[in-house]
């Protein structure tokens, strides 16, 4: 069985920018293992810009974004595989793969998981009704528009204000679609103000929050849906129905990160992120399996999604020198206004960047970090919105490395 | 005059104020960077957008190239530019960065090629 420092599991953005640190803090012996014949994961179809000015400081496209890192792993000759699907990861970090080949087995010193995440269905959100063709989720329809040249369909409805719900209006009002309406089930819209702004606002198309599709209809091909105002418990309201006659229904109703090889290596996970249980290092609840990206929470901006693999591949570094890392005891626990945080679990010894999101939109309130009741770190925030994941650096010499710590928004 | 804006020009979308007084002067806050300054003064006076779409490629391993402006153009023109790039084709190697149309309707942008796609191999 061949053996390797790293295996990193997908080619995307926190993959890649994984792999790069990795070979830039002198950790050589690494393979990225990519299931689609490309690197580049979900960017190759992401064709809009906007991405990069965080990190580049200038603004790129998705497949222009990727590029820069699929350069990087070209130049540094780090090794990587494509049309290969990792199939299992044990806890003892033996790899098997299907590879066109034939099976791969590794077994390597440290796993770094970074297989982003996948969309929620019409199964997931249990719409009731009929079960003809037109009905995709928002990154189905983008793969087909943007990457196969075909086009889904011309009268468009969309479910879920997700930001690649709202991409895809505009994406398909260009290409000659007449996108009727967005309807978002949440009383706010989950996607990012700006693309409500370039996105919706621009070509005229209507978002109503608090609506949802309550009905499919059509035989073969979607004819028409029913959509019904909710209310404040996310409820249709009886009486409220409308049909809209469409020949396509996009879903942009969520994502969920992917993590069914992460559950068979034995890595625990927080029902409230969907992502592994990581502490400051992103190290799992498995020593040595570490996970960054969309896995492990899902991200709004490809920027710290390649910031956070990096800050990953430092730990993954040190681990490899090192043997191992400092346990980390101490849980980050939040209050009823907090959805999730990563990290979940801190030594108290060193710097970290927390993430987090809001449950609800708030305004003019302070995101207050604290242990014991005395403030450790704070963030005023004029709004704060569930769509925006928001960051605050913690300094190890504030920290008690006794204690718990505490997330709470205050108003 | 006073317009509430969300600012495009990065994923951050900062809520700007922007004010137009009698006298034509604008001022903007709200904004975390000087970009938003520049969006919000543009709103006000000429609204600019960047689109993105793709091209056929010939004899590429992948049967589309993504393109899009090297900087944005009024907004209004957005659908005129959408006609102009439709219907191109483009021969396989293509590189990011290839322009695939120079000054765009004379609007001072170039249509620029984001993705490399090889030539199919046998």
């Amino acid at each position: 069985m061949r053996e390797i420092d790293v295996a990193i599991i997908g080619g995307g953005p926190a993959g890649l920018a994984a792999a790069v640190r990795l070979y830039d803090m002198g950790i050589r012996n690494i393979l990225i293992l990519e299931r689609e014949h490309q690197l580049g994961g979900i960017l190759r179809q992401c064709i809009h810009d906007g991405f990069g000015l965080a990190r580049f400081g200038e603004t790129l496209s998705g497949p222009e974004y990727a590029q820069r890192f699929i350069d990087e792993v070209q130049k540094k000759e780090i090794e990587y595989m494509t049309d290969v699907t990792v199939l299992s990861i044990s806890e003892d970090k033996k790899i098997v793969a299907a590879s066109t080949a034939g099976l791969v087995e590794l077994q390597a010193k440290a796993v770094v998981l970074t297989m982003g995440c996948r969309e929620r269905t019409r199964g997931a959100i249990s719409i009731p009704g009929q079960r003809p063709a037109g009905v995709y989720t928002a990154g189905v329809a983008q793969s087909y528009i943007n990457l196969q040249n075909k086009m889904v369909g011309r009268e468009v409805v969309i479910l879920g204000s997700g930001d690649i719900g709202m991409i895809m209006a505009r994406r398909m009002t260009l290409e000659g679609a007449h996108v009727q309406a967005v309807f978002e089930v949440q009383p706010y819209a989950s996607g990012l103000p700006r693309n409500i702004e370039q996105c919706l606002h621009d070509y005229d198309i209507p978002l109503y929050l608090s609506h949802t599709v309550t009905e499919i209809k059509g035989r073969d091909r979607l004819e028409a849906v029913v959509v019904s105002q909710v209310d404040e418990n996310m409820q249709p309201i009886p009486g409220t129905e409308k049909e809209y006659r469409c020949d396509t229904l996009i879903l942009s109703v969520g994502l969920i990160p992917e993590n069914e090889l992460s559950l068979g290596a034995g890595v625990e996970l927080d029902a409230r992120s969907r992502g592994a249980v990581v502490d400051e290092y992103h190290q799992t609840s498995v020593p040595g399996i570490f996970a960054a990206g969309n896995v492990l929470q899902v991200h709004d901006l490809v920027d710290f999604v390649s910031m956070e693999a990096e800050n990953l591949a430092d730990s993954v570094a040190a681990y490899i020198r090192e043997g191992g890392l400092k346990p980390c005891t101490h849980a980050v626990v939040t209050d009823g206004n907090v959805t999730h945080t990563i990290p979940q679990r801190i030594s108290g010894e060193c710097d970290f960047k927390l993430s987090m999101r809001v449950r609800r939109p708030m305004r003019d309130c302070t995101i207050r970090l604290s242990q014991n009741g005395v403030t450790v770190s704070e963030k005023k925030m004029r709004k704060a919105l569930p769509a925006e994941m928001i960051q605050i650096p913690v300094k190890a010499e504030k920290l008690d490395q006794n204690s718990d710590l505490e997330v709470s928004v205050v108003w | 005059m006073v317009r509430e804006l969300t600012c495009i020009m990065c994923p951050m979308g900062c809520d700007l104020t922007a004010e137009k007084d009698e006298r034509g002067n604008i001022t903007v806050t709200g904004n975390t960077c000087p970009r938003g300054r520049e969006y919000a003064m543009q709103e006000l006076t000429a609204p600019m957008r960047n689109i993105a779409t793709s091209v056929l490629v010939e004899g590429g391993e992948l049967p589309l190239a993504s393109v899009r402006l090297d900087g944005p153009i009024p907004r209004e023109r957005i659908f005129d530019v959408m006609q102009e790039i439709k219907g191109r084709k483009v021969k396989a190697p293509v590189q990011i960065g290839d322009v695939l149309i120079e000054n765009v309707l004379g609007l001072g942008r170039n249509v620029v090629i984001t993705k490399n796609v090889a030539k199919r191999g046998r």
